[in-house]
């Protein structure tokens, strides 16, 4: 018989305001505010989480081991257990959840940064791209999502209409979120790349967010209402562009189905859409219908800290049900161009047969 | 409020890779000016070829010729190029599907305008004039009047004086903002004021401020003016001249414990032979004139420190 899994869940999420650029500020100096608000929350001193895992690029900052610098702001002496992707902080809060699972540890920091202002975003993700046939290229990263979106309207499953309703509605959310950076009304703006608008595309944004993990009592100790990691599951797609169809996400499905997503309806999805167009698409991979509510927070698309964005979707879902407006949420995280890669999360209020 | 600090920092990486087999006889054949793809197991033609199957993961390498002509798959149009990119005009993003070929290859289509860009045109290969063996060997795509014609026919692969690696170059630009701590810190070594930030914790004084305290994990706000004397604690003889670095060897550099810092920060030790600086020297800051920094650290003439005062600081 296979052991019952530990219960793991997230019990405190905390986000810096998102901006266009944060100038004044180092990474250590952006990320201090949120680490001391979410240990707070969880009622944890610096240094004291059993394992602490963090997200971040060095492209981004354009300077080697930047992560490194960062550990200033966790108490990282006596020594802690540390560990870091080179990823969206959604991953270091998988590697975190695995790590407890094992039972090596009963709560964990998850944090994740990123200063896009340092340099031109557009040209610095063109480098994640294969280095033989694409990175020669430069194809920037609205380039390639405007490849992905006229297919989707070449497909028939959208239009230029639809997609700025999309835009439209997401900035209306974050009317709502404080910390995002594109609020209401927003013009929709000339082509960038054709079909998508400065409206379709995600702001630049510098900023942080960070979330603790813990098992079991250690969780119902630490928040009213935790928000139990019912699965997580991540799933890639080949880098090539022209091998995959774009207008369609089953990195997305898969990791769904293996997440548990559709074995219960959900009623809130925090989806990593940077671009109008992956909404479509996310919505139809993941058969998200009109009673779900989706990006309540206002999503990527208005506010993009590159590599800490997917990490505040679980955050954002998770302090739904930390404040009592959602019951089973699900939350997305993407990687890669395109939606190359693509992680789900499903969260819920309370555990199997247990009362709420 | 001082004056927020920013200086350009360029990144700049010539990356060699080598190629597998099948891209290397891909990359070559674009120096001749065929189109090579890579039958996988199940049929399929993949151009750009990969070296392993997509669904299987094993080895492939069976070649075909593909057409230079081919048809767009989907499209973008780019009304504003950025550097690097392979047009300087306005053009599109194209994926193409060469006649022959069952996956697209990404690139640039020259044309007009968006109105003249459609998916299911058809297209063909602009050569480059110089050919490396680069992708960038396919200068662009150009429209073309004519059907599908092209159908994969085997390739031998093997060319004379074939590519076998890359240098992909990249050069990325950033501004470097050094954030409020080392700002304050850079500003006061303008005026010859050495400070660091006492944690407000565990009330160890950090030089230089980074912020934060990196042993307790919490914001240092608390300016303490440090030095400017200080003793060196430990110390390297540096034999292997630096480029770009107007400094003779050999020379000394040091771990300096300032007066009131409760962590060593490093400088260079000058005005005394290089065999003669040791630990517990005392030191001082030298600065030149106009410079935002200290030069480097001289000896003071006080009697050496005694070792019990610094120990902690090793
Ligand atoms: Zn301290």
């Amino acid at each position: 018989m296979t052991p019952r899994p530990r219960d793991v869940a997230v019990v405190a999420f905390a986000q810096s305001d998102h901006r266009r650029a944060t100038p004044g500020l180092s990474e250590t100096e952006l990320l201090l505010p949120v680490l001391r608000e979410v240990l707070d929350r969880a009622g944890l001193a610096p240094g004291e989480a059993d394992f602490t895992c963090s997200g971040s690029s060095d492209y981004l900052a354009g300077r080697p081991f930047s992560f490194t610098l960062t550990l200033d702001g966790v108490g990282a002496w006596p020594p802690i257990a540390e560990s870091h992707v080179e990823m969206d902080g959604a991953w270091a809060l998988y590697e975190a959840w695995v790590k407890i699972l094992t039972g090596e540890a009963d709560t964990a920091l998850v944090y994740a940064h990123g200063k896009s202002s340092a340099g031109d975003v557009r040209d610095v993700l063109t480098r994640q791209l294969d280095p033989c046939y694409l990175a020669p290229l430069w194809p920037d990263s609205v380039s390639l999502a405007a490849l992905q979106a006229q297919a989707l309207i070449d497909a028939g499953e959208t239009d230029e209409d639809d997609l700025a309703a999309i835009a439209a509605r997401n900035r209306a959310a974050a009317t709502h979120n404080p910390h995002a950076q594109l609020r209401g009304a927003v013009p929709h703006g000339d082509y960038v790349v054709r079909p998508l608008r400065t409206g379709d595309c995600p702001p630049v944004s510098d900023g942080a967010a960070a979330v603790v993990l813990a098992a079991g009592e250690r969780a119902r100790r630490m928040c009213r209402r935790p928000a139990w990691i019912r699965g997580i599951d991540h799933r890639i797609e080949p880098h090539d562009p022209g091998r995959r169809d774009l207008t369609d996400s089953p990195s997305t499905r898969l990791a769904a189905e293996r997440a548990g997503a559709f074995d219960a309806p959900v009623d809130t999805a925090e989806l990593h859409a940077p671009f109008t167009a992956q909404e479509v698409i996310l919505r139809k991979a993941l058969r998200l219908t009109g009673d779900v509510r989706v990006n309540p927070s206002g999503g990527a698309l208005a506010a993009h800290p590159l590599m800490a964005a997917g990490l505040v979707r679980i955050g954002e879902a998770a302090a739904r049900i930390h404040r009592g407006e959602s019951h089973r949420a699900l939350a997305h995280a993407t990687s890669g161009p395109c939606l190359q890669q693509n992680l789900v999360a499903v969260l819920e209020a309370e555990l199997e047969g247990e009362p709420e | 409020m001082p004056e927020q600090l920013t200086a350009p920092l360029v990144v700049s990486f010539p990356f060699t890779r080598s190629l597998g087999p099948v891209q290397s006889a891909f990359l070559t054949g674009l120096r001749e000016r065929v189109v090579l793809g890579v039958r996988a197991h199940d049929g399929r033609v993949l151009v750009p070829p990969a070296e392993y199957d997509p669904t299987t993961a094993e080895e492939i390498h069976e070649l075909v010729e593909v057409g230079t002509t081919g048809t767009v798959t989907t499209w973008a149009w780019n009304p504003a190029p950025r550097p690097n990119q392979p047009l300087a005009t306005p053009f599109a993003w194209v994926l193409v599907r060469l006649d022959g070929a069952d996956t697209a290859l990404l690139h640039a289509l020259d044309a007009p305008g968006p109105e003249a860009v459609r998916t299911g045109a058809r297209v063909r290969v602009r050569w480059a004039e110089q050919r490396t063996g680069a992708i960038t060997d396919i200068a662009c795509f150009e429209p073309h009047d004519g059907p599908e014609t092209g159908h994969a026919t085997p390739h031998h692969g093997t060319f004379t004086d074939p590519v076998t690696s890359l240098t992909a170059p990249a050069r990325l630009d950033y501004t470097y903002t050094p954030g409020r701590a080392q700002t304050r810190h850079l500003g006061n070594l303008a005026r010859h004021l050495l400070t660091g930030e006492r944690c407000p914790s565990c009330r160890k004084v950090h030089v230089p401020p980074r912020g934060a305290c990196p042993t307790c994990g919490v914001a240092a706000t608390e300016q303490v003016v440090v030095g400017p004397r200080g003793t060196v604690t430990t110390f390297c003889v540096v034999n292997i001249k630096a480029r770009n670095l107007a400094i003779d060897v050999p020379y000394v550099y040091a771990h300096i414990a300032l007066d009131g810092a409760d962590l060593a920060l490093h400088g260079r030790i000058a005005g005394i032979p290089y065999d003669q600086v040791r630990m517990g020297l005392r030191v001082e800051p030298v600065w030149r004139d106009g410079d935002r920094h200290p030069d480097h650290y001289r000896p003071t003439g006080e009697p050496d420190a005694d070792y019990d005062t610094y120990k902690r600081l090793l």
